[in-house]
């Protein structure tokens, strides 16, 4: 039942560099050469972040580090970092930061072993303590920050996944994963992402913006007073990483509080990267959806898909350009679901309308009659648009060995369509109520073919599924169709479609402006 | 003097909220947060935080899952609606976990009630008072649950339907009616010839009048934008 094509591919779906993956042994790589090209590139970029030229330093970690990949290393590994340590005085962190980034291009572009999952756990233990000591003394750009939280969190996920494919796991392999048991352990990678919190000060740092008293946002994060901004945004950063391990542990009240701090109505240091913006959207949007905040989520899913629509044309280039492609459509379908349960067409934009109903138009409406094809429609989206779940305990190493990687992602999917199965009968009531302004109870179940006292839980059913719970305990009403009952008569409010004036003189007072400036410009003879 | 005696009265209380607020991703709280449950249900309290940051540990070493705890954090989910907390646990607790008898009772009655089968409800609750009754205030919690989904759908109720829906009969009714209409602006009226109407309150989900408008309404920001032409 479960639609399980996309989902059980172990690297996950942010694989940065496209699908090409080969076992390394078989290359004849050679850890210890070092072309001049990576001797350069480790040097210069050594320099630069010694000298804190962030602008220089982003442009080599983007472009050059890229480019490098794409020529020399699209199927090997890039030289270790033994080999390259001698042209960076063997400086700790900088060693630390190229196995950062040598673990990632690994996983992008290659299948770890075990052995390496172990090994880049213990870099990320490193590196992150070292951060978390207040020593590090660089200014590193905002996309770095965020690829690192980013992929933590992605390496967490890709483990579980691993680790629950017991099946085939050889003697060696399970012999190193009872020795190493702390490696991606979820406490171990929930505590490093709160320590990050905590430590950075981060939270009373926003609290303390809000009134002057500090200035975060203003400069992206960045330092203008010769200190680091490192353990600042990585904190920041972490925040959207615990709503990410939150969504995938199935626990959507804590993600999103976990994200509180961050304003996301506003422009903050999440939108400076692109990658940070998409995540945490699209992570929000998700939550909402299952805490049955349709209007939460929709309101925000229309706003990133219209922003990534207008400005996707500029991240052609960049090596996240297939990520931001893939959450894109995803966010489509949830879209499609969350219209489909809750429909406010009013929430989407119209470019953004006109692409939902080209890509969805079809599905969303056989979606609406509830029937088996509707549930399998309900089913492939979910699975299609949902996050990599995960079960986050240690395998029990005695039973006959199981694959139970799936487990998480099915009790998800499961809980979501009971929940749209106790939606069922609410379409057929928005039909009939849209054709009526008073109807008795009688009537209505006459033509709904149910009795009335099904009608009236019918009725109520419908009320209390479109009035969610905000999160300061509000009901907030998402009901396209209104009504209430008088002893046994059902009186419809009209709704009347609200002309906005507003909207409609703001621009035209704009447009205006721009055509007496054309004039103005104009000179007559 | 009043804060001191707020602090003596739930001193466990303060203290977990705190270790949940602070340190929540930590097995050795579990014992902490396991008390605090039994807390909850014997003083009338509630914590989703908390109870969530239990199942959470739960998840991370199953072995340590107490079905007993699991099923009170259940009901007291169960006693929150309309918010949705009872889903929220679900999510966090196994598949083969709430395929067992007295898990699959519990989300019985959540169906009945996302559901508005109210009768049905209280004849499953009453076939298993065990599991319900362990938890003081129950009965009164999905009372107050099923008098606010009426209030969201009807301006004048039959006695009938609403005896149903909070499961209290005859001379209990006459008296609950009596409490409702000294203290919550409920109207007793004569419906025609069916016996009692009773006049909930309006607000705005049951009365269109009350719905405040801000359709039309434009925020500052998008003003501002104008100012230089306006200037």
């Amino acid at each position: 039942m479960a639609a399980s094509t996309d989902y059980d591919d172990t690297t996950g779906y942010d694989d940065m560099g496209g699908g090409h993956r080969q076992q390394q042994q078989d290359l004849g790589y050679d850890p210890n050469f070092v072309p001049d090209s990576v001797k350069g590139f480790v040097v210069h970029l050594y320099r630069h972040i010694r000298e804190k030229n962030v602008y220089e330093i982003h442009q080599m970690y983007e472009g050059s580090f890229q480019n490098l990949s794409e020529r020399m290393f699209k199927e090997s590994p890039w030289p270790s970092v033994d080999a390259v340590a001698q042209y960076v005085d063997n400086d700790h962190v900088f060693c630390l930061l190229y196995r950062e980034m040598w673990f990632r291009h690994l996983y992008a572009r290659l299948s770890p072993t075990l052995k390496q999952r172990i090994d880049s756990w213990d870099n990320y233990c490193s590196l992150f303590q070292v951060v978390l000591h207040g020593v590090v003394n660089m200014q590193l750009p905002n996309q770095w920050l965020w690829d690192m939280v980013d992929e933590f969190v992605y390496q967490f996920q890709s483990f579980c996944q691993y680790r629950a494919k017991m099946k085939n796991k050889t003697e060696q392999e399970i012999a190193l994963l009872r020795q190493y048991d702390q490696a991606w352990n979820v406490y171990g990678v929930l505590n490093f992402l709160q320590a990050l919190v905590e430590k950075s000060s981060i939270i009373q740092i926003l609290e303390q913006e809000k009134e002057g008293l500090e200035q975060f946002t203003a400069t992206d994060g960045y330092d203008y007073n010769g200190g680091s901004n490192v353990l600042k945004v990585l904190g920041y950063f972490s925040m959207v990483g615990l709503l990410r391990v939150h969504c995938l542990l199935g626990d959507y009240h804590t993600g999103l509080k976990c994200l509180l701090p961050i304003d996301i109505s506003q422009q903050g240091v999440y939108t400076s990267v692109i990658g940070s913006h998409i995540t945490t959207i699209y992570h929000y949007g998700f939550a909402n959806l299952m805490l049955r905040r349709y209007v939460e989520a929709m309101r925000e899913f229309n706003k990133i898909l219209l922003y990534i629509y207008k400005t996707k044309q500029y991240h052609q280039k960049s090596p996240q350009y297939e990520q931001i492609l893939k959450k894109n459509e995803q966010m489509y379908a949830l879209l499609a679901v969350c219209l489909s349960l809750c429909p406010q067409l009013k929430l989407v934009e119209e470019t953004v309308n006109s692409q939902l109903r080209e890509k969805y138009g079809e599905k969303m409406m056989r979606m609406q009659r509830y029937d088996d094809e509707a549930y399998a429609l309900y089913d492939e989206l979910f699975s299609y648009a949902c996050p990599k779940f995960i079960t986050p305990s240690a395998p029990t190493y005695d039973e006959p060995l199981v694959n139970y990687n799936q487990d998480a992602y099915r009790l998800q999917l499961k809980l979501f369509l009971y929940e749209v199965k106790q939606q069922q009968l609410l379409s057929g009531v928005r039909t009939f109520l849209k054709l009526y302004s008073t109807i008795s109870l009688g009537k209505l179940a006459t033509y709904m073919e149910v009795d009335e006292p099904t009608l009236r839980t019918i009725l109520m059913t419908y009320k209390h599924k479109t009035h969610a719970v905000d999160c300061d305990g509000k009901i907030i009403s998402n009901a396209d169709v209104n009504f209430y009952i008088n002893d046994d008569m059902v009186c419809v409010v009209e709704s009347k479609p609200v002309k906005r004036y507003g909207d409609y003189f703001m621009r035209q007072i704009v447009k205006f402006e721009g055509v007496m400036n054309d004039l103005d410009r104009i000179k007559l003879d | 003097m009043g804060r001191e005696r707020e602090v003596q009265k739930q001193p466990i209380s303060y203290t977990v909220e705190q270790l949940v607020a602070l340190n929540p991703y930590n097995p050795d709280i579990l014992p902490d947060l396991e008390n605090y449950v039994n807390e909850q249900v014997s003083s009338q309290t509630y914590s989703l935080d908390a109870n969530l940051c239990l199942l959470r540990l739960y998840q991370f070493e199953p072995e340590r899952m107490s079905t007993q705890i699991v099923a009170r954090i259940l009901v007291k989910a169960l006693m929150a609606m309309p918010a949705p907390d009872f889903s929220l646990c679900l999510f966090l607790i196994p598949e083969r976990v709430q395929m067992e008898e007295q898990f699959k009772t519990l989300i019985v009655l959540s169906h009945y009630l996302e559901t508005a089968r109210f009768r049905q409800f209280w004849d499953e609750a009453a076939k298993n008072r065990h599991l319900v009754e362990v938890v003081p205030g129950f009965e009164q919690a999905i009372q107050t649950y099923a008098i606010h989904v009426l209030s969201l759908t009807y301006q004048k109720i039959p006695r009938p339907v609403l005896a149903e829906a909070i499961n209290i009969e005859g001379l209990s009714l006459d008296k609950f009616l009596e409490h409702q209409v000294a203290n919550y602006n409920w109207v007793l009226e004569k419906g025609h010839g069916r016996g009692q109407l009773i006049a909930l309150p309006g607000n705005e989900f049951n009365q269109p009048e009350l719905k405040k408008n801000t359709a039309d309404s434009i925020p500052l920001e998008h003003i501002t934008r104008i100012f230089p032409i306006l200037g």
